[in-house]
């Protein structure tokens, strides 16, 4: 596994751990009615959940796993996934925070940050949308 | 396939026509009657499917494709791993069960049962989150 992916799943397994907590905390307040504030955590639940543990799951096993190209350098230009692993991850805690006291303006930023991120990591995937080695790889490398 | 793995998408498999079932009630009324109470089950179609059917999906092919721990226990603590399995499906299930019923009125049996079900979730997030840790390496 390499050492983007490394870092892009555990960041990614942080972000479960957490989001499972905020969600077992507020079930089990709806239950025993604890904590009425305890919906203030619904909003990062779910971002963490879905785009902090999910989305960047299949962010870092997709660099993983995707086809690789057969010159030096064949996981291509890596420095576009680190910049949007630093977006991303900017972004999602941007938003949780915004989630947290309520900010729309926040929440804004935050959101504009993934995207940015988003795009990046397409521009960078693309090209390793391929075949799978072999001569076909090799013509679809040179396309590139 | 390791046998932890294909319980893992068997049961994922099971949460995710239960989930698709659910949605469907849930539009049902504005066709056919429904019960009322039908309408407390959205929070129960949601975690059907992100926790029963995606993330169970997940925890089962991680556990299978992810880099070895090591050559003599590849797979990492395996009495773990069974243990996040039987926590998971065991907090989804009593959260079916209680959710609904306890939907506006916490406290009570229910209530209790709600919120075992988020200690049983809750243990078996990190018991993955820690067991599979060790596996995201390099080599």
């Amino acid at each position: 596994m390499p050492r983007v992916s490394v870092w892009i799943l555990r960041v990614a397994l942080i972000y479960l751990g957490v989001g499972f907590t905020f969600g077992a905390y507020m079930l089990a307040n709806k239950g025993l009615n604890f904590d009425p504030g305890a919906w203030r955590l619904l909003f990062p639940h779910m971002e963490l959940l879905l785009v902090g543990w999910t989305t960047q799951l299949i962010v870092g096993v997709a660099f993983w796993i995707m086809p690789r190209f057969s010159g030096s350098e064949k996981y291509g230009k890596v420095r576009l996934v680190w910049v949007s692993h630093a977006l991303l991850n900017a972004g999602i805690l941007t938003v949780v925070a915004g989630g947290w006291i309520g900010s729309n303006e926040l929440i804004l930023a935050g959101r504009a940050a993934e995207l940015l991120a988003a795009v990046l990591f397409a521009i960078y995937i693309a090209p390793r949308v391929k075949p799978l080695g072999g001569q076909a790889a090799a013509q679809a490398d040179q396309t590139e | 396939m390791p046998r932890l793995t294909r319980y893992f998408i068997k049961a994922a498999l099971v949460y995710f026509v239960l989930g698709l079932l659910v949605g469907v009630l849930l539009v049902a009324g504005s066709v056919i009657p429904v019960p009322p109470q039908v309408a407390t089950l959205f929070p129960v179609y949601l975690h059907l499917l992100v926790v029963g059917w995606i993330t169970q999906l997940i925890a089962g092919v991680a556990y299978w494709m992810f880099p070895k721990y090591s050559k003599e226990s590849p797979r990492g603590n395996e009495r773990l791993s069974w243990g996040v399995f039987i926590l998971l499906n065991v907090g989804l299930v009593l959260r079916i069960i209680a959710e609904p019923l306890v939907s506006g009125q916490p406290g009570g049996v229910m209530g209790w049962l709600l919120a075992v079900s988020a200690v049983c979730q809750l243990l078996a997030g990190w018991g993955f989150v820690f067991n599979i840790w060790t596996r995201v390496k390099e080599r």
